[in-house]
Parts: structure tokens; sequence; C-alpha cells
């Protein structure tokens, strides 16, 4: 008996795969619906669905991108000390002495690559009006998801804490100092004054909530790290969630009504 | 900075891998040109172009300042000399109109090749400058090459089938889409597809990850400021937008707009058609008006953000040293100066020393008037006038609440290409400038 079919004939594989390998058109259908995985997908779908000219593949390879962040983040976490002595020390220690340093190109690409295909997604969905009836609400949940890839993107782009990281995030997060009412700078905070004291000065507005300090430094590090490593991705992958769901739930990927 | 001896050596080998891979991927298209469908006139052609590719690798593999094929240093110093922000806005735009309404024609594979291959050309002849090699080489810079390039690509797909479509449709027949309605099952159909692509995109990123290390500079000094500052890539279009605009009005609430907008949309697109296939004719206004936010007030300022604003936030041509040194002149005005002085001859409204709050917010309404007017015009009075003129169609089918919400998305969109028409026309810096409660817009 060749080896395969032994392995295949286990009890031990048995109990994980409760069905013969998918060859013929009964077991196809049965390993897509009994494999945790694959369930998420239908058992059969309209040619024209799984076209790459019509689909681009973007929004699988979206999702495939946020898993290799997803692994390459939380072994580059096993290295990385978000701290000011070691933040920097870390990633130099990664580019030039660690093995597998090449873990945070992959992280780094691979997050320049999921900005760029979340909006080569949107751009597909949209010029094939798929955001029409019935599937607006996935189509609000997508922007969301684009919102929050970017805000991914961001967070982490302070973690080097080099010159580039800590600059880029200064110029970003200086907007937030102009909201209207709630920045420092920004117009009509002026009224915001409760017995002659300003309630929002730059130790209170909204760049300072942004920041945790009045300016990048260690607080900012701290924060933009939680929020990168764990408060971000948890919201992405509830909303991943419900926008595969619905996808599903919508009658499956779009095609002429 | 001129190009040099020593740039070019360390640029030979990329140059001679770039133009290799040229003269390989025009190989492969004649071979296929010639096999799959039997165009031997194109295979030759492109035969001939991928022997061209093979000598320009070699000639830039020499390393050579006097071999290196490069474009003739008059011809960058005219682009550069041409360069700046008005021509790069209007020129962006005018590609993309001629883009849009010869699309027929474009779309056209062997077209869109030899425009493709017109695009890598020009890139790779460029490269052998040193100034445009350096921005175009910084490493957080090569991805948005590739988003032009990948940009350019899918929406020539989405283009091409779009013209099919319309084509179709005119004829009575329904899209291609459609045709394709027969169900296959999603093991192995799909699955395989999805790995073939997994693995393709894992093997992309391992080979981008070897060639390219990611950027480490200087340790992080909150003292030392560079020059240029820049935000990261994606938001660069917002930094851009703060040369026409206060940053609560480009940095909070445009931003802010374009996310409400986005999820808006499909609660304001009442038209039925072009749902789940590639159509334009069925569906015009959102088609233009989605890819004028996208395209044009997105992508390129992107674009014109990290490839063209150097020290100081200065324009800077593609082949241009940025310099630090760069002076431009900043002689804008606001409306109410120019209402006031320039107009009545007359100076600007002030309240009186020690009036009462009222009195002096009484004068800055004064002052502000010929703005405020404007902007109130602008917001106020053109959504219920083009209620009734050119989007009466519109009104009537979308109602009070919608019309007027998309209506005012749309003005708001617009408020950046006026503010840059009218900066560029009138140098023009505020409509209305109230420093009193920081609000300038």
């Amino acid at each position: 008996m060749a080896i395969g079919e032994t392995i295949r004939n286990s009890q031990i594989w048995k109990s994980i795969f409760r069905h013969p390998m998918p060859l013929d058109r009964r077991n196809r259908i049965v390993v897509m619906l009994t494999n945790f995985f694959l369930h998420l997908h239908p058992v059969s779908i309209k040619k024209q669905g799984i076209a790459l000219s019509f689909t681009w593949c973007m929004g699988g390879v979206t999702f495939f991108l946020f898993l290799v962040e997803t692994v390459t983040g939380v072994l580059l976490m096993f290295y990385y000390r978000p701290t000011l002595e070691w933040a920097y020390n870390d990633i130099l220690a990664l580019r030039d002495v660690t093995s597998l340093g090449i873990l945070r190109e992959l992280h780094r690409w691979g997050a320049h690559a999921m900005v760029i295909t979340t909006w080569l997604h949107m751009y597909r969905v949209f010029l094939t009006g798929s955001y029409k009836p019935p599937r607006e609400f996935n189509w609000v949940i997508g922007v969301i998801l684009l919102l929050l890839t970017l805000l991914l993107s961001f967070t982490g782009y302070l973690l080097p804490w080099d010159q580039l990281a800590i600059w880029a995030i200064t110029v970003g997060s200086n907007m937030a100092r102009a909201t209207p009412f709630l920045g420092y700078e920004g117009p009509g905070q002026q009224l915001l004054t409760v017995g002659g004291i300003d309630m929002i000065t730059d130790a209170s507005d909204a760049r300072f909530g942004l920041l945790g300090a009045r300016f990048v430094g260690e607080e900012t590090l701290n924060r933009f790290y939680v929020l990168h490593c764990i408060a971000i991705p948890l919201a992405v992958a509830l909303l991943l969630a419900i926008h595969f769901w619905r996808v599903r739930k919508d009658g499956g990927i779009s095609g002429p009504l | 900075m001129h190009s040099n001896g020593f740039f070019l050596k360390d640029v030979a080998g990329f140059l001679g891998g770039y133009y290799t891979f040229m003269a390989l991927m025009n190989g492969v298209a004649a071979l296929l040109l010639w096999r799959r469908k039997g165009q031997v006139g194109w295979a030759l052609t492109w035969v001939a172009f991928a022997a061209a590719m093979m000598v320009l690798a070699s000639l830039a593999l020499s390393g050579s300042a006097e071999l290196v094929p490069a474009l003739p240093q008059s011809a960058r110093t005219i682009v550069n000399s041409l360069s700046g922000p008005v021509l790069y806005t209007l020129g962006t735009t005018a590609l993309l109109t001629i883009l849009f309404v010869f699309r027929s024609f474009f779309v056209k594979p062997m077209v869109a090749w030899t425009i493709l291959n017109a695009m890598l050309l020009l890139m790779g002849l460029s490269m052998a400058d040193e100034n445009f090699a350096a921005i175009v080489m910084k490493p957080d810079n090569v991805p948005i090459v590739g988003l032009v390039f990948l940009l350019a690509f899918f929406t020539w797909v989405a283009t091409k089938q779009a013209v099919v479509n319309d084509d179709r449709i005119a004829r009575g027949l329904p899209p291609v889409e459609k045709e394709n309605d027969e169900k296959v099952l999603v093991w192995p159909d799909l699955v395989y597809t999805e790995l073939i692509c997994m693995v393709a995109v894992s093997a992309f990123l391992l080979l981008w990850a070897i060639c390219l290390p990611a950027p480490l500079e200087e340790p992080a000094s909150s003292v030392k400021t560079p020059n240029p500052s820049k935000a990261p890539w994606y938001f660069l279009g917002l930094q851009e937008m703060l040369v026409y605009f206060d940053p609560w009005y480009a940095g909070v609430v445009l931003p802010s707009l374009v996310i409400f907008g986005l999820m808006a949309m499909p609660y304001l697109d009442f038209n039925k058609k072009g749902n789940g296939y590639y159509s334009i004719a069925e569906r015009k206004f959102s088609y233009l008006t989605w890819q004028f936010g996208f395209l044009e007030l997105w992508i390129t300022l992107i674009i014109l953000g990290t490839f063209l604003r150097g020290p100081n936030w200065n324009f800077f041509g593609p082949f241009e040293f940025w310099t630090p040194y760069k002076v431009e002149v900043l002689n804008n005005v606001d409306l109410p100066q120019m209402f006031w002085v320039g107009l009545l001859d007359r100076p600007l409204p002030r309240a009186p020393q020690g009036a009462s709050g009222l009195v002096q917010a009484g004068y800055v309404l004064l002052r502000e008037a010929p703005g405020l007017l404007v902007m109130g015009v602008y917001l106020l009075v053109l959504p219920p006038l083009l209620a009734v003129t050119i989007f009466r169609g519109f009104f009537a089918k979308m109602g009070f609440i919608r019309y007027m919400v998309m209506a005012n998305l749309m003005l708001l969109m617009l408020s950046l290409p006026l503010k840059m028409v009218l900066r560029w026309t009138l140098n023009l810096k505020y409509i209305v400038s109230i420093p009193e409660f920081s609000l300038n817009f």
C-alpha cells in the first residue's frame, strides 16, 4: 500500500478530514461544506465570478496580505521593543544582525502592497457597479476597512523610530490640531471656554488624543504600537468576517442581474 | 547636479536588467502573437523592438557616460523649465480626458502595448538622470511607481471590457458577463486560482524584500527637521491640498468628506444599470465623477506630492536637483483685500479701538462680506439652481435630501480644483479669512 494511501486511511487523517480526496463531483462539493477554511466559499459559482479579468483577485490578495502582515508582524513582535531606548536599535539589528531580518522587509513592503491592493479592489468594485443594491452595506464596511488599512499603515510607520518615521507621523498628525472645535489651532476652538478657561489646548485637543502627548514621543510610540498590533487588527478581523459573510448573504460575487 | 560617471556605474546593473526585462517581455509577446494569434507582422515588430532593447541593455551595462542611453540634457532642461503645478494638473487632466474620449482606440491591445513600452522606455531613459533616479528609487517611493503602472494596467483592463459591453448593449445584446452564467464548482476552479494567486504574491513579495531593503534613516530626533518633511505616501495628496487650503479643511474636513462620500455613494447612485458588469455608457455621470475624484484628485496629487515636491514643498521638475535654496514668489492675496483695497481702493474695515465684541464681529462680517457672499452663492444658491436646470432629472429621481447631499458633496469636491484655478489665475489665497477664529477658506 502506498504511503499516501496509508496516511489517508489512518484514524488521525480521517478524524481531521471527514471525506475522501475531492476527486469526484460529490467530494468536491463535500469538501467545501465541511472544511472550516473553505466553507466561506459557496459550493458552486458563476463562471464569470472566477474570471480574473473580472475580479482582478484584489480582494483575495488584500486578505492574503493581511494574513502575511499578521504572521510577519507577530514574529517581529517577538523581537521589537517599543521604547525610545530600544525601538531604533532593534530595527537596526533586524537589518544588520538578526537571522531572518528580512521579515521586516516582508512586513513593510506587504503593508505598502496592501494599501495598493485595497485601492485596486475598491476601484474594481466601483467599475463593475458592485456597490449597488443589494451590496450597499458591504460597500460601507469596505470603506471602513479601507480607512483602517490606512490607519494600520500609518501607526506602523512610526515604529522604526527613525527620522523618516517620526517626521512623517509629525506631519500627518499635525492636521489633527486643526480639527474644527477639537483642535487647538482649529476654527471654533475659541468658543469652547468655560469661565475664561480654554477647554481646548495643546494638552487636551484631538492631536493630543492621537499622540498621547504634545509632540511625537515615547507615549506616541506606545500608543501607536498598541493600536497597530492589537486594536486595529482586531477591528479589521471583525469587519473582514462581516465583509466576507455579507458577500455570501448578498448573493455572492456580483454579476449582471 | 548632473549625471556623472560614478552614478552611471552604480545604476548600470539595474538598467541592464531593466532593458533585458523589456526585451524578454516583448519577445514573449511576439511569440504569443505569432503562435496564438497568427499576427506575424506585429510579432516581427516586437521582435525588432526586443532586439533594440537588448542593444540598450548592453549599452547600459557599460556604465559609461557616453554610452548609457539617456534623454538628452537639453530635453531634460526643457522639461524642468516647463514643469510646474499648473502644467502638471492641466496636463494630467487633458491626458485623462483624451484617454476617456478616445477609449475605443486606446483599449486596442497593440495600442496599449505600444503605450506601455513607450512609458517603460521613457522611464528607463529617465533613470539615467541622477536627480530623477534619486527620487524614484527612494525605497518608499518604489510602491508608488508600481501603483502608477498597476492603475494604468487595471484601468485598461476595465475600460476594454466596458467598451466591449457598451458596444454589445448598443446592439441589444447582454454584457459579456451575462454570457458566463454557467456555474462551476468552487473546488477546483476557484480554489486553485486562489492558490496560484497566493503563491504568485508570496513569490513577488519575497523577491521585492530580497531586492530592496526597507528604509532606515538616522535615529529619530525631534530637533532635526528634515526638509522636506513628508507624510506617508498615501497621505501626500492631502499634504498637497495644504498648498490651497488650511489644515482644518485640507487635512480634516475634506478627508472626512471623502470617507463620508464614499459611504454615501451606493445610496446616492439611483441608476440601476451597470450593476455587476463593466460599463461606461450606462453610468457616465457616476463613472466620470469617480474617475475625476480618484485618478485626478487623489492619485495624481499623490504622484505630485511624492515625486515633484521638494524642500520647502517647492515644485521641482522631474530632472531637477532638490535644492533647499530655491525661492518661489509668494504674492497671494485674500479676497477681502482684493475687494476693499484693490477694487474699492479703501482700507479693510476695522472695528474702532475698544469696540465691544458684537461690534467687532460686525466689522469682521463686513470685511468678509464679499467672500461670505461667494461662499453663500456657491453652497446655498447653486444646489437649488442646479436642481431646476441641469440636474432637474436627478432632483426628480433622488428627492430633496439625497439630492442636496449629492450636490453638496460634488460642490465640496470641486472646491479643490476651483481653488487651484483661482490661485493660479488670481493669486487668491483665501476667499474668507477670519484669523480671529482660525477660520480661513
